[in-house]
């Protein structure tokens, strides 16, 4: 269904707005100013036991100014919608600059902000896919749903609580810079959960069972049958948390793995997605989210992983929730590949990493996240590519002798230069010859980046293939959280460390 | 409705507009600066102003009553209507809320509630600044390239309420990350600070602090992933107390999820955590740390309710003489599960130890110990026995004989917050610090060093 940009967002002051900071900029003599306007509501829903227990509906709106003026970034925000107010924040972003350019000098610096060359896209609007509106839904029609989810999970046997939750987001932003380029654009997303928890009295045991469908950039026909079954996942949790509560704990050892998508997405989230942020790579990140392993002189050389490995940034994929028309820096959305036949071949970058580094053009991944944010490098919808003709999940236990199928995202950690990462998951499945033998509890996987991408030893085909997702990634100081999608096909993984996290804990 | 308008004012106005079985309001009316850099040089600063508006509706019915929140920043005039309205609206159209209690009253007005709000600006910086610039200088002279955070908020926040109650308060909060590393990366070190306004910030002291331990660093020591004795850092405490106390909340744990809950039924309150003495709680009034006096809830979750807008906060144990003594409850849960009324604040401190500093307990070290500077990327992995992972980062130590001896390869750990107070032998001075995990979110703790003789370093991370 197409849309047009919300029209009470299009109906704020932003030209006006725009035109007296970006006028103001120019005057204080700043070589570049882009003027950012933004409008990001967020609405989310809890209910406990199928019993409301927390509602919000929030609107962040506001605007924001940054400049390069002296060779130093500069960059304020303010809220008030006149333009006076707006030239005054313009004037507090060259302030800030002339700040910043008095601190490089006192340290004997000759560093100085470039950006890389964009074309001018002027008067350009972008609107997400996606068909219903979540916020042109009745609440009461929203709350009544996970209402009756929750009670039907509440209602099965072995089911002693359900937590359900659903989080909403409208984002319009309006970007001006000095160099002509104006964009207006709109993004939706939805994010529904559903947890089931069972809890045996006796022993003082309990474990739950969540659902699997990733966050999307899609409207409300999410919730009512496109793009995932609901009601089979429902319909399949209370059985599924009973045979997990019944199941034997794992013996800790070395494993194969098949990986299901609904677990690899975060996988490669934190040893691929982050690992190849140019900026962190060159230490732009390195006092809060850190480093990578993967730095700039091993680009073309460093065997990431398995020759079937095949990685791609990408903007533009429809449904993601990294998907937009321009960056924040008025750089058109791009797909390009990040790992090629197993070897790292490219990297995210923003305006001013890639001209730092000769890489020519941005890929176009500067991203705030409020207009009270400067606009930071951020993750693209970052995706291991299925091959043609490949297997089935079937066939790829199939091919397992012994080894667990792993479902569902739970918990996660990656060191700060993305070598060490363990994680968890919501379902792990013990192979025996082939064929799925009952759930393990108490597992974890832990392994080092290259190692895990090496020890791949088949990539899945198409039908296997899942855009999972995060709403809540974050990064930058001061902190910041961008929404992103990874699509990925089911793999199998040789020889994997396998933890008890009881005997972890210590008992 | 311009930026001069005076956030009482707004307040009151909407409570005008309310035409509803009651009313909250919550205007926060918020101003930041800060300083980024990396590599000895500068990388992003900004400014910020902005305020945001919060209404609350309840309206009573014969199932009980319901609540509808709307939150808004920027809002004009034009807009505050709508805002009520759309609040209204919510209520309307909702469920009974399962938390609802009757609105607090009888609080008699904060002064200067109708005072305009405090604000900081890039001024705050005026002697940071400077000195940051020599602190490059200097850093370069010396061979160490310097990265970090400096971040200075000032929140006021103003309640007013339809059964009478106009409360504010007023919180700066400022924090200073600095990392020192060496220039091919192989060393890494970090120190942080919270500050309410950084006239306390001595950059210089903590640039050499830094210097020392990269210093130490220029030993190394490879170790395997197994149990050492480990002293933990106020930091790492901090971040790994904060997570226990997130966990806390008396609902779940009455209900057989979380790691308070006990088997066969009820809560673990009056259990033994800790041999030691130990002492974990909050207080709003605590010299240094203060936060906020009364509840400040923009929505309702495990451990806040909004109905409990602007109950009074006092000092609550949560740990006392290593017994378990209260878990986080609203009105609403407390009612639920039996336990007495103890909303979360916004500082947590641990004090109950021997009075031993760092470098003492260090040079106390008979045998071989491991020196964490902080942990970093925690998170949950068992619920059941509130099992976090997470690593090391910016330098672990060997000491041995009371004295550090070199650098050692970083770990991923796997352990218990609630295990390790049990197996913790013993506690030093408490001192103010700044949680470098939770940074972001909690910056207002006073923790001891630990000293833990059997961490479970899980495996090696090569990363620096």
């Amino acid at each position: 269904m197409a849309h047009s940009i919300d029209a009470s967002f299009t109906a704020l002051p932003l030209r006006a707005l725009a035109d007296a900071a970006l006028a103001r900029a120019r005057a204080l003599g700043a070589h570049h100013a882009d003027f950012r306007f933004e409008r990001v509501r967020s609405a989310a829903w809890r209910l406990r036991d199928a019993k409301p227990s927390g509602s919000s509906d929030t609107t962040d709106l506001g605007y924001a100014v940054r400049v390069v003026h002296g060779g130093a970034w500069g960059f304020a925000s303010g809220v008030d919608m006149t333009m006076d107010a707006a030239a005054r924040v313009a004037g507090q972003a060259v302030a800030m600059a002339k700040l910043s350019a008095q601190v490089i000098a006192a340290a004997g610096s000759d560093e100085r902000v470039e950006l890389a060359h964009e074309p001018v896209h002027a008067d350009k609007t972008w609107i997400s896919s996606y068909r219903i509106n979540p916020f042109e839904v009745a609440d009461e029609e929203k709350t009544a749903l996970l209402a009756e989810w929750s009670a039907r999970l509440l209602a099965a046997s072995g089911v002693a609580h359900v937590d359900a939750s659903l989080l909403t987001v409208q984002e319009n932003k309006f970007y001006a810079d000095t160099a002509g380029t104006v964009t207006t654009q709109q993004r939706v997303r939805l994010h529904p959960q559903v947890s089931a928890v069972a809890v045996d009295e006796t022993t003082g045991e309990f474990d739950s069972m969540r659902t699997i469908a990733p966050p999307a950039g899609r409207g409300w026909e999410y919730l009512t049958g496109t793009g995932w079954d609901w009601e089979g996942e429902l319909e399949r949790i209370p059985e599924l948390l009973a045979e997990k509560m019944r199941a034997p704990s794992v013996e800790a050892g070395r494993y194969d793995l098949v990986v299901d998508p609904s677990n690899l997405w975060l996988t490669i989230h934190e040893s691929i997605g982050h690992a190849t942020e140019l900026d962190r790579a060159l230490g732009y990140e390195a006092a809060y989210a850190g480093t990578s392993f993967a730095t700039f002189d091993q680009l073309g050389k460093l065997e990431y992983g398995a020759s079937m490995m095949n990685v791609t940034g990408d903007r533009t994929a429809e449904h993601g929730l990294a998907t937009v028309g321009y960056d924040d820096e008025g750089v058109k959305a791009q797909s390009w590949d990040l790992i090629k036949g197993g070897t790292l071949v490219g990297y995210q970058t923003d305006r001013r990493i890639a001209k730092l580094t000769g890489l020519g053009r941005s890929n176009g991944c500067a991203y705030a996240d409020s207009p009270g944010h400067v606009p930071v490098q951020r993750m693209a919808n970052v995706s291991l590519q299925p091959v043609a003709g490949g297997l089935s999940t079937e066939d790829l236990i199939g091919g397992v002798e012994r080894g667990i199928y792993v479902v569902g995202d739970r918990s996660w950690s990656i060191d700060m230069q993305r070598y060490n990462f363990q994680f968890t998951g919501q379902r792990f499945f013990r192979i025996e010859n082939g064929r799925l033998a009952g759930q393990l509890r108490d597992v974890a996987y832990q392994a080092t980046t290259t190692d895990f991408w090496g020890s791949m030893e088949q990539v899945g085909g198409p039908q296997t293939y899942v855009l999972g997702g995060a709403f809540n990634c974050g990064k930058a100081q001061p902190g910041q959280v961008a929404a992103v999608s990874h699509g990925c096909p089911t793999a199998l993984f040789r020889g994997v460390d396998i933890l008890n996290t009881n005997q972890e804990a210590g008992r | 409705m311009s930026r001069s308008s005076k956030p009482y004012e707004i307040v009151e106005r909407a409570l005008e507009l309310s035409s509803t079985d009651g009313c909250m309001v919550i205007a926060d009316e918020q101003s930041s600066a800060n300083l980024r850099w990396a590599g000895n040089a500068l990388t992003t600063n900004g400014v910020t102003r902005g305020r945001t508006l919060t209404v609350i509706a309840t309206v009573d019915g014969a199932q009980g009553t319901a609540s509808g929140v709307v939150s808004r920043s920027a809002v004009t005039a034009d807009e505050l209507e709508p805002l009520v309205r759309a609040a209204e609206s919510a209520a309307r159209k909702s469920d009974p809320a399962e938390d609802a209690q009757p609105l607090v009253g009888d609080a008699e007005p904060t002064v200067g509630f109708r005072d305009a709000p405090a604000e900081t600006s890039s001024a705050v910086f005026a002697r940071f600044a400077p000195a940051l610039g020599e602190a490059f200088a200097r850093a370069r002279a010396g061979g160490r390239e310097l990265y970090g955070f400096a971040n200075h908020e000032m929140t006021s926040t103003y309640l007013g309420t339809s059964t009478g109650l106009r409360l504010r308060h007023d919180q700066p909060n400022g924090t200073l990350e600095l990392n020192a590393k060496s220039p091919d990366r192989s060393r890494s070190a970090w120190a942080g600070v919270a500050t309410r306004d950084f006239q306390d910030v001595d950059l210089a002291d903590l640039d050499a602090e830094l210097a020392q331990r990269l210093g130490w660093a220029e030993r190394r020591i490879e170790l395997p992933a197994g149990r050492y004795e480990t002293l933990l850092p106020p930091t790492a405490v901090a971040d790994l107390l904060i997570y226990q106390l997130w966990s806390a909340a008396a609902r779940d744990a009455a209900e057989g999820r979380t790691v308070f809950s006990k088997p066969g039924g009820g809560t673990r309150v009056g259990e033994t955590l800790s041999p030691l003495p130990l002492r974990l709680r909050s207080d709003p009034h605590e010299p240094g740390l203060e936060s906020a006096p009364f509840v400040i809830a923009h929505s309702s979750g495990d451990d806040a309710s909004v109905f409990d807008n602007g109950l009074p906060l006092s000092a609550t144990d949560w740990v006392r003489g290593g017994r378990l003594e209260h878990l986080v409850t609203t009105r609403h849960s407390a009612g639920l599960t039996g336990l007495p009324v103890a909303p979360g604040a916004g500082n947590l401190i641990l004090d109950g130890g021997n009075g031993r500093s760092l470098e003492e307990m260090v040079a106390a070290t008979t045998g071989r110990a491991l020196l964490l500077t902080c942990l970093w990327y925690i998170r949950e992995v068992d619920p059941a026995t509130l099992l976090l992972t997470g690593l090391t980062r910016d330098g672990v130590y060997l000491v041995e004989g009371g004295e550090v001896v070199g650098a050692v390869n970083n770990f991923r750990f796997n352990e218990s917050p609630v295990d390790l107070l049990s197996r913790a032998t013993e506690a030093g001075r408490t001192q103010k610090t700044l949680p470098r995990e939770w940074g972001d979110w909690f910056t207002r703790a006073a923790m001891p060093a630990l000293r833990v003789p059997d961490f479970n370093m899980s495996s090696v991370s090569r990363g620096v």
